[in-house]
């Protein structure tokens, strides 16, 4: 795509780029080089030298077991973060789409979460489940039921999850809105007078129809999962408890801040450049098809 | 498909396929179980921020608010656990508008360069900015970490603000709007002997407002919920963000929390995006489809 119509000169335009191209370079691009430089070497012990092993941070990574149990960790938990945050969504937007007054108050309230913090969010989500003064984990206590996801790995991993997913509830509810108001009345109307019901007009008709919408918030929502939800899983398990809760952007910055090992900290920012780089091709991709829908 | 949501719905055929009596009762009872649910955590954050912590340590807790409201805010704001809440909040303002208004600055003039100008370079230039969307800064930590350390940013403004300028989403916002602009008004500014810098002042940035205040709303919440960067590169508690100051008012080992007033700082943390949100609706939700796209 390109104007017909262009101004003259080319000092004003460079000087109108240069302060983006500027901070990306110094920002961006430099560190991004430094990263891959750095996955090549292993600095020594005292951190004065540095020794070129080629791709053998990559090997020793791809054969340790708890850097592959991060990769499953990462699974599970973008898994559970996209199901638990689109299923609840997708469900009070189609009640709220039957609703013809009212439905704007209820979107104010529900927009609320979207603001908060994945780190606040965290706090609060501990708050409610912490062992000592939570108030869900005092209930459940009553009811039998010994909540401790500071032990329990399995625990720690649905907190964390639901904790992430919440705010996201929101986010996908927004969308899915959106996309169901948008559903012309006419088709729904004829189905209606053909005697099919409201959730033989869902599966049938309006479920197909939001499948772009469904498919877009897949995408974002595992992006999201990877990468922004440093702060809850920081805030409410450290990665614990034995690593259950390490995904791997936590997993970069405990090894590289707190273990101070660079050169494996480094290969694994490649990789997981090379995993950003495939879903955002893979959005594009997506994208460009929505846009012919 | 999304961008409907500014779109007016059609008038229903009456009692065809909306709910009416009994069945509208219980969409209403759905919705507002729904939201009771999504809204819970927040309450609960709420009530502990205006109870004394004897009630919050000898669980359960109450669910409906106590008479330290004052107490508790007072104590957060001007006292805290390590720095008063206060100035937290202010370095939050500081690098959210920070980061608003310096990548809608950056980018506003770059999209023009990249739309109006033929220049040597042009597609080189386009093609690293695009890259830049790529990259969240949780994948390049460490080596991002060193250049602020170098150049001496670390617990300062600039250090928070400038890693996270470098990314180029909204610069594809407003090349994308710039396309849509019609040609014959560049055309007659150029008849007219104007300047490209007054066409841009006088008729693109006023054509551009909404996209900026869309994109500010978004740009704002994204700057102030970040967690990760400020945790690395704000060791001076006087330089904390109010985000992720909240994590270090835990204290470490066994201590009890002071619950009341964390939990006002959660509050506190969450008002100003909440405002921004909610104040801003039609905005927010524009800019989120715009910005997603």
């Amino acid at each position: 795509m390109e104007k017909r119509v262009t101004f003259r000169g080319w000092l004003l335009p460079l000087c109108l780029i240069a302060p983006q191209v500027l901070v990306s370079a110094i920002f961006f691009f430099y560190p991004a080089g430094q990263a891959i430089w750095q996955s090549l070497f292993i600095p020594d012990p005292f951190g004065l030298s540095m020794q070129y092993v080629g791709l053998g941070n990559f090997e020793y990574l791809l054969s340790d077991p708890y850097y592959r149990a991060s990769f499953v960790t990462t699974a599970i938990f973008s898994l559970l973060v996209t199901v638990v945050s689109m299923v609840p969504a997708l469900f009070l937007a189609v009640v709220a789409d039957r609703l013809i007054k009212g439905a704007g108050a209820y979107r104010t309230m529900l927009i609320w979460p979207y603001a908060v913090a994945p780190a606040i969010a965290g706090v609060l989500w501990l708050f409610m489940f912490n062992t000592r003064v939570g108030v869900v984990s005092w209930y459940l206590g009553h009811l039998g039921y010994d909540w401790n996801h500071v032990l329990n790995g399995g625990e720690a991993m649905g907190l964390v999850v639901v904790a992430s997913a919440w705010g996201r509830i929101s986010y996908n509810f927004l969308f899915f809105f959106a996309a169901l108001q948008a559903v012309p009345k006419s088709v729904i109307e004829a189905a209606a007078i053909d005697g099919a019901r409201f959730w033989r007009r869902f599966w049938t008709i309006v479920l197909p129809l939001l499948s772009p919408t469904t498919f877009f918030l897949l995408v974002v929502n595992v992006v999201y999962a990877f990468f922004e939800t440093f702060g809850v899983i920081h805030t409410i398990t450290s990665g614990g408890p034995q690593q259950t809760t390490t995904i791997l952007v936590y997993k970069v910055f405990s090894d590289g801040f707190v273990g101070q090992d660079l050169g494996s900290s480094a290969a694994q920012s490649v990789i997981l450049l090379v995993v950003v780089g495939a879903l955002t091709i893979f959005q594009f991709k997506f994208v460009e098809r929505r846009v012919h829908y | 498909m999304t961008h409907s949501t500014q779109k007016p719905r059609k008038e229903p055929a009456p009692g065809m396929v909306e709910k009416r009596g009994a069945g509208l009762w219980m969409t209403h009872a759905i919705m507002i179980l729904g939201v009771f649910v999504v809204f819970f955590p927040i309450w609960l954050a709420f009530v502990a921020s205006t109870v004394t912590q004897q009630d919050i340590v000898s669980p359960p807790m109450p669910l409906l608010p106590g008479d330290q409201f004052f107490a508790n805010y007072k104590e957060a704001l001007f006292s805290g656990v390590n720095v008063p809440v206060m100035t937290m909040l202010l370095n939050s303002l500081v690098m959210a508008i920070g980061i608003a208004v310096g990548k809608i600055i950056i980018s506003l003039l770059s999209a023009f360069a990249i739309v109006y100008f033929k220049f040597p370079g042009k597609q080189i230039f386009f093609w690293l900015i695009f890259l830049t969307l790529m990259l969240p800064v949780e994948v390049r930590i460490v080596p991002t970490y060193e250049i602020v350390a170098g150049f001496g940013m670390l617990n300062s403004y600039g250090g928070l603000i400038f890693p996270l300028i470098a990314s180029a989403t909204a610069t594809f916002l407003f090349r994308q709007f710039y396309m849509t602009v019609p040609d014959e008004l560049a055309e007659a500014a150029r008849v007219d002997g104007a300047r490209p810098m007054r066409f841009f002042k006088d008729i693109l940035f006023p054509m551009s407002r909404t996209n900026i205040a869309a994109l500010f709303v978004i740009l704002f919440i994204y700057g102030w919920n970040q967690y990760l960067w400020p945790l690395l590169i704000t060791t001076d508690p006087e330089m904390n963000t109010i985000v992720m100051g909240i994590k270090q008012m835990f204290p470490s080992g066994d201590d009890v929390a002071d619950w009341p007033v964390i939990m006002a700082t959660s509050i506190l943390a969450m008002i100003p995006p909440v405002i921004v949100v909610i104040s801003m609706q039609k905005l927010f939700v524009r800019g989120l489809v715009d910005s997603e796209k």
